[in-house]
């Protein structure tokens, strides 16, 4: 094994360009725990540490820049007004100590379809700045997840950052787990609403072999908002049309059962998370931020 | 040079005043300074100049022929000092276990379970061990997995150990089972007839894992002499001895066992885990050799708590007296018989809980498969009972439409009540009283989640964090449950430890020495030992040696025993160091004072006073320049054997009781719990250092709930093979899942211990379980025949 | 490789690490430094907690190399780290002494006590009062929750209850149930506050 340090992003580039086998290391979270269990020897580790600009963010006038490697927590405590989804997944993000480290470039570099930010992210509607020696490019968050464990990423591409409009209307994001902390997604929901453009996207983790967007549920849930004028009436979701909401994301998950969970119970649960989002930013988008309790 | 520095020397422990520090205070942890600054030297700290690393090779498969080895290509990795097979054993006796000798050291043409030592490596770095056991080719052969009572008993059955020949092997209806324990008593056919409501449950316990903390870890240093030094974590040292010795083919006193910190033990360092690879790869090279497990080899490197189907008949009239409990409990004992036995006999003999009923009719066996071996976890075999019968007595006082707490108190045992064994319970049994105290405790207040004029506090709701619920669905439940834990090691045992303790003036001071070998695993025996020195001997220092097999055996810190029987074996040593003491004034000062002759005296304060308190001389001019030291044994009442066909006998030393009552918010839509308190009561006899006391009952009484709500070793019933061996998906619980605990310490003595105490770690991880259950049930109406209670089962899907 | 980093405030340098070793690793086995806890090595018991340029962190998912030329806080030095936090910024001597080279510091062992209960040793308010209020049974939680829990009081020095569950979620425990170290936590937010 050897250990690679670039001190800039340039030599980040030129090292993954030589070794593309070379694992990219910065929180470690994942990595670290592969090769603790002897369960990944990488020939190189490829450690982003020292790459300053990856742990910075910029807020421009309609969207984040955010650095691969910006801690999770940095996440929750600066950026919940512009990213509210992102900051409440990066929340439920293990412990305290693993959310000081994990970035949202980890994430997207393993892929696996348990990781927080997934939901999030496709919610949001992301895309991912990827670059080599040969040049950069953005990857809409849609393309990004194209197996289990496998993202679109090219051998020789490290991610730098991710680029997320900032929120326009209310985000909910809601995890299942069989604790009520350090937990790793049964599954997971993310929901958001963009009054801009009259649309609902959502993200879903743990239910398929990637994280998918429930994309029949957001074009019933569209025509139906649009249907019944409620964009602009303000008025409140009828329980049918958030209990077909509802199902259509339970429909649009492909769960396995394991030791975690089963696929009925991720099925059921997705739909119970999706109605609850639901009403819990409709009702924020409503201009009615009251809290919940009992209304489901 | 080996680091002991830490916990390796002695230790003193000077408190202001010298009359104070002794029992019944909370003294403070004499090792707590040095747990804080990380200088506590726990087996995985150990170090030595020049040491090499141990690595096991373990099995991938459950049950297999080994065709054959390949050492060839590990042997040649560079920085590989020695690789061992079992053809490198030095010795005709090349298997061990606790009870019954069936474990190979490493395995021998077959493996039974999924991760069995097959191998061993020394290598000058763990990753070089780690390289090198990978290059170990081993060739398997499948034999049939079997995995359950119907498997292991079908006639054509593969046998997991043919030609047994241990004490049980004549009594078992089959060789796969290790054990069978009837408990008989009155006539439950007639009885029935007596009932007028009789309520049936099939119950499943899942299986769960001690997780201590500190992973299996341990250093050998190969001795000039030819023997060896071992450093290591463990729970009972000279049962470690017995099953090294012979397998080394070392003489007891050649092999010189210090115990060094232990990081949790809760029953899993009862067997030895890699005590015996760690001695062998030592003595191969010639160098040391430290071992560490991981999480994930720690999961396959100890027993864990024997997972159990239990079928049950409870009877009752109409005014809520039992009529009779008909039990079968079928516990898997896996691939081998580590505490199996025992644990059949607890379960059986424990199966009816703290209730008087006089037609029982129970049966108790564990089975051998090819799942993960299982033996000792705090609770020991009470802990699935009870899980079982409590249940039963909710249904059954559902049925009757009586409350169930009062039902509980109606059928609860006393003392003078007769066990189903035909054993009177001649010590307090205040069961009913412990439940009337859980009840009285004031409810935690409703919906605590929330927060005036702000979002609802997701740390206080099912789900946490994780922004499942802000108050949907979320329903109260309360349920109650109390156990039965026996105390001491039972069924004709020769349970005894030995203290070494030692009076002698130290520049002017009196200064007591108390050297056990005694496992300290962190539950505070070694505070208990210095105030009862203390009080004894009415010394202000005592020092505690560290526990090592120079001084004779402590018995196991198990079964709750501990403060009960290596205290009791320090309390007498140091009544005899008092004799001596006191003999040795009257010869020097008798004649100056007749109180020395006629008066009761005693040692308080560092001098020699009578009961009425005047003082006759100072200890340090009794003790002059010579020490007065005494090794003694202590036992505790003797105990029989279950007669193996009626299960009658006086088995027990002694019975501990706990109740409690918890509290639970349910999330119905997504099934998940957030326990919101678990209140606990229970009676500890004398509590020798309160602090610890209740310490011990949070400790259980999580331990309890862990297993209520997540924790379980999932094992595939088509493979035996283990599916969760990690901390990712081995769930235990952090500290946003676990209440508040408050407890509720009941002080009834005991007379027939030292100080009337009454053993404490294991009756609240009983109760715990049943009670979480009950008030999951209380909230859902689910029926819930298994624990844990996973998410999928409380929402049907 | 070789790595050098700063731990509890001392230069330290370690010669032919593994690339995939972890900072623990190379705390606990290369400077003589165990008091960082091995427990589960992937990042779900909190035990190996340090604290990494000032943050909080699992040790055993820092790979060495990428601690080079960090500040590290380890257990060993969380009185003293203390202590100087106490003196205020820049008021105190740091007590700034030149390096422990690997031998040195494999040597290190128990310090500045008479005795091996450690009596006389300097702590700092948490580590006193994980010990006053019975917080410690096994300890081999205890150094990660210590450094988890002094950090959380020094970002936030009256934590409600539900603020310190949250703050040491990460943290596992065995043997206590949590609720002494609750009260610990409590004690030494009160300590402190008095002492402000």
């Amino acid at each position: 094994m050897d250990f690679l340090r670039p001190a800039s992003w340039e030599e980040a580039l030129a090292a993954k360009a030589e070794h593309p086998t070379a694992v990219p290391i910065a929180g470690g979270t994942d990595v670290m725990v592969e090769i603790n269990f002897d369960h990944r020897r990488p020939e190189y580790l490829l450690d982003l540490t020292r790459v300053g600009d990856l742990y910075e963010w910029e807020t421009g006038e309609d969207s984040v820049r955010l650095g691969a490697s910006v801690p999770y927590t940095r996440i929750m405590e600066n950026l919940r007004t512009e990213l509210p989804g992102l900051a409440l997944a990066s929340h439920t993000v293990a412990s305290p100590q693993i959310r000081n480290r994990g970035g949202v470039g980890g994430n997207l570099g393993t892929a696996s379809p348990a990781g927080d930010a997934h939901p999030a992210l496709l919610a949001a509607g992301a895309e991912v700045e990827a670059e080599s020696v040969r040049g950069s490019r953005r990857i809409p968050i849609d393309a990004f997840y194209t197996g289990v464990k496998r993202n679109a990423l090219a051998p020789d591409e490290l991610i730098r950052a991710v680029h997320i409009d900032k929120a326009d209307g209310p985000q909910q994001f809601s995890k299942v787990g069989t604790r009520n902390a350090m937990v790793i997604a049964v599954c997971a929901f993310g929901l958001a609403l963009h009054p801009g453009t009259r649309t609902v996207r959502t993200g879903i983790g743990s239910a398929a072999p990637t994280p998918i967007r429930a994309t029949a549920a957001e074009e019933f849930l569209n025509a139906a908002l649009d249907e019944e004028r409620l964009w602009d009436s303000g008025r409140s979701i009828t329980p049918s049309v958030a209990r077909q909401f509802a199902q259509l994301c339970s429909a649009a998950c492909n769960p396995v059962d394991d030791v975690r969970g089963t696929a009925r119970y991720r099925r059921h649960a997705v739909g119970v998370m999706a109605r609850r989002t639901l009403m819990w930013t409709w009702e924020s988008y409503r201009g009615n931020a009251r809290t919940m309790e009992g209304a489901a | 040079m080996v680091h002991t520095s830490a916990n390796g020397a002695p230790t003193r422990i000077t408190q202001g005043a010298p009359t104070q520090g002794g029992i019944g205070e909370s003294t403070l942890r004499p090792d707590g300074t040095l747990k804080v600054t990380g200088e506590f030297a726990y087996a995985s700290d150990m170090w030595h100049e020049d040491m090499l690393w141990g690595q096991i090779l373990r099995s991938t498969v459950a049950h297999a022929e080994i065709v054959s080895i390949d050492t060839s290509e590990a042997l040649a990795t560079p920085g590989v000092y020695a690789v061992l097979t079992y053809d490198d054993l030095p010795t005709e006796v090349r298997t061990y276990g606790l009870e019954i000798q069936d474990t190979p050291v490493l395995a021998h043409g077959r493996v039974r379970h999924h991760g069995e030592p097959v191998a061993v490596v020394a290598a000058d770095h763990p990753e070089t061990a780690r390289r090198a056991a990978a290059r170990i080719k081993v060739e398997y052969r499948d034999l049939p997995v079997i995995t359950d009572e119907a498997s292991a008993t079908a006639p054509d059955a593969v046998l997991l150990h043919e030609n047994r020949t241990d004490p049980h092997a004549a009594h078992v209806p089959h060789p796969n089972i290790v054990h069978r324990q009837p408990i008989i008593r009155g006539d439950v056919e007639q009885a029935r007839g007596r009932a007028d409501v009789i309520v049936e449950g099939e119950y499943v316990f899942g299986m769960q894992d001690q997780a201590f903390l500190g992973p299996e870890s341990g250093l050998a240093v190969p001795a000039e002499d030819g023997g060896v030094d071992l450093y290591i974590a463990t729970q009972w040292l000279h049962a470690d001895l017995r099953q090294i010795a012979p397998v080394l083919g070392l003489p007891e006193d050649k092999i010189r066992m210090t115990l060094s910190g232990v990081g949790g033990a809760f029953g899993g360092r009862e067997d030895l885990s890699m005590q015996i690879h760690a001695c062998l790869l030592a003595l191969r090279t010639g160098k040391p050799v430290k071992m560490v497990y991981n999480r994930f080899e720690s999961f396959f490197g100890h027993v864990h708590r024997h997972p159990a189907k239990l079928y049950y008949e409870h009877g009752a009239t109409h005014d809520g007296k039992l009529t009779h409990v008909k039990a079968r409990i079928v516990l898997d004992g896996g691939a081998y018989a580590s505490s199996s036995p025992a644990v059949v006999g607890n379960a059986a003999s424990l199966g009816v809980g703290p209730y008087i009923v006089d037609d029982v009719d129970i049966e108790a066996v564990a089975l051998y498969t090819n799942n993960p071996p299982c033996g000792a976890m705090r609770g020991f075999g009470a802990v699935q009972a009870c899980f079982a019968y409590e249940a039963q007595m909710d249904k059954l006082a559902g049925r009757l439409g009586m409350d169930p707490v009062e039902f509980r108190r109606l059928n609860a045992m006393s003392q003078g009540s007769l066990m189903p064994t035909g054993q009177v319970v001649d010590s307090p049994a205040p069961v009913a009283e412990l439940l009337r105290r859980v009840k009285a405790m004031p409810l935690p207040p409703e919906q605590q989640w929330l927060v005036a004029g702000e979002d609802a506090d997701l740390r206080q709701l099912p789900g946490g964090l994780s922004n499942t619920t802000h108050g949907e669905g979320v329903v109260r439940g309360i349920g109650y449950a109390v156990g039965i834990k026996n105390v001491g090691f039972s069924e004709g045992f020769d349970d005894y430890s030995t203290a070494r303790v030692r009076l002698e003036a130290v520049g002017g001071e009196p200064v007591a020495t108390v050297h056990t070998a005694m496992a300290e695993v962190g539950q505070g025996g070694v505070t208990v030992h210095a105030q009862i020195a203390r009080t004894e001997l009415g010394v202000a220092q005592v020092t505690i040696r560290p526990a090592d097999t120079q001084v004779g055996s402590a018995g196991s810190t198990s079964a709750s025993r501990q403060t009960y029987v290596t205290g009791g074996a320090v309390k007498h040593a140091c009544e005899l160091v008092r004799e001596q003491v006191l003999d040795r004034g009257r010869r020097m000062f008798g004649a100056h004072h007749p109180a020395w002759a006629t008066a009761e005296l005693l040692l308080e304060g560092g001098k020699v006073v009578t009961d009425g308190g005047e003082v006759l001389a100072d200890l340090v001019d009794v003790l002059g320049d010579e020490a007065v030291e005494i090794e003694q044994e202590w036992r505790h009442r003797p105990t029989e054997p279950f007669d193996l066909r009626t299960g009658q006998g006086v088995g027990h030393v002694q019975y501990s009781f706990a109740a409690h009552r918890a509290v639970v918010e349910v999330d119905t839509d997504l099934g998940l719990v957030k326990v919101i308190e678990l209140a606990c009561a229970q009676d500890v006899g004398k509590a020798l250092n309160p602090l610890s006391v209740t310490g011990q009952i949070q400790g259980g009484t999580t331990q309890g709930l862990g297993v209520a709500v997540m924790e379980e070793i999932i094992v595939d019933p088509k493979t035996a093979k283990v599916r969760n061996p990690s901390f990712t998906d081995y769930l235990i619980p952090t500290i946003l899942d676990t209440p508040t605990i408050p407890v509720d310490v009941l002080e009834l003595a005991d007379d027939h211990a030292p100080y009337g105490l009454r053993g404490v770690g294991e009756a609240p991880t009983l109760s715990s379980t049943p009670a979480v259950l009950a008030a999951i049930r209380n909230a859902t109406g689910l029926e819930l025949n298994r624990t844990p209670v996973r998410p999928e089962h409380l929402t049907g899907a | 490789m070789r790595v050098n980093f700063t731990v509890n405030g001392r230069p330290q340098q370690a010669d032919d690490v593994w690339e995939g070793e972890s900072l623990l690793y190379v705390l606990r086995e290369r400077l003589g430094l165990p008091g960082s806890k091995n427990a589960c090595e992937q990042g779900e018991c909190g035990s190996c907690t340090v604290r990494l340029d000032g943050v909080p962190v699992c040790s055993c998912l820092v790979a060495a190399g990428q601690a080079e030329g960090s500040e590290i806080v380890t257990v060993e030095g969380l009185a003293e780290y203390a202590r100087q936090r106490a003196c205020g910024t820049g008021g105190c001597d740091t007590s700034a002494e030149c390096g422990t080279s690997g031998d040195e510091a494999r040597r290190w062992s128990a310090h500045g006590t008479d005795s091996a209960t450690g009596e006389g040793t300097e702590l700092a308010p948490i580590q006193q009062a994980f010990i006053d209020a019975g917080a410690v049974q096994c300890g081999f939680c205890t150094p990660g929750l210590l450094v988890a829990a002094d950090e959380m009081l020094e970002r936030n020095p009256n934590p409600t209850d539900a603020d310190i569950r949250e703050a040491l979620s990460g943290n596992l425990c065995r043997c206590t149930g949590y609720e002494k170290i609750m009260d610990a936590v409590r004690l030494a937010a009160a300590r402190q506050g008095e002492g402000a």
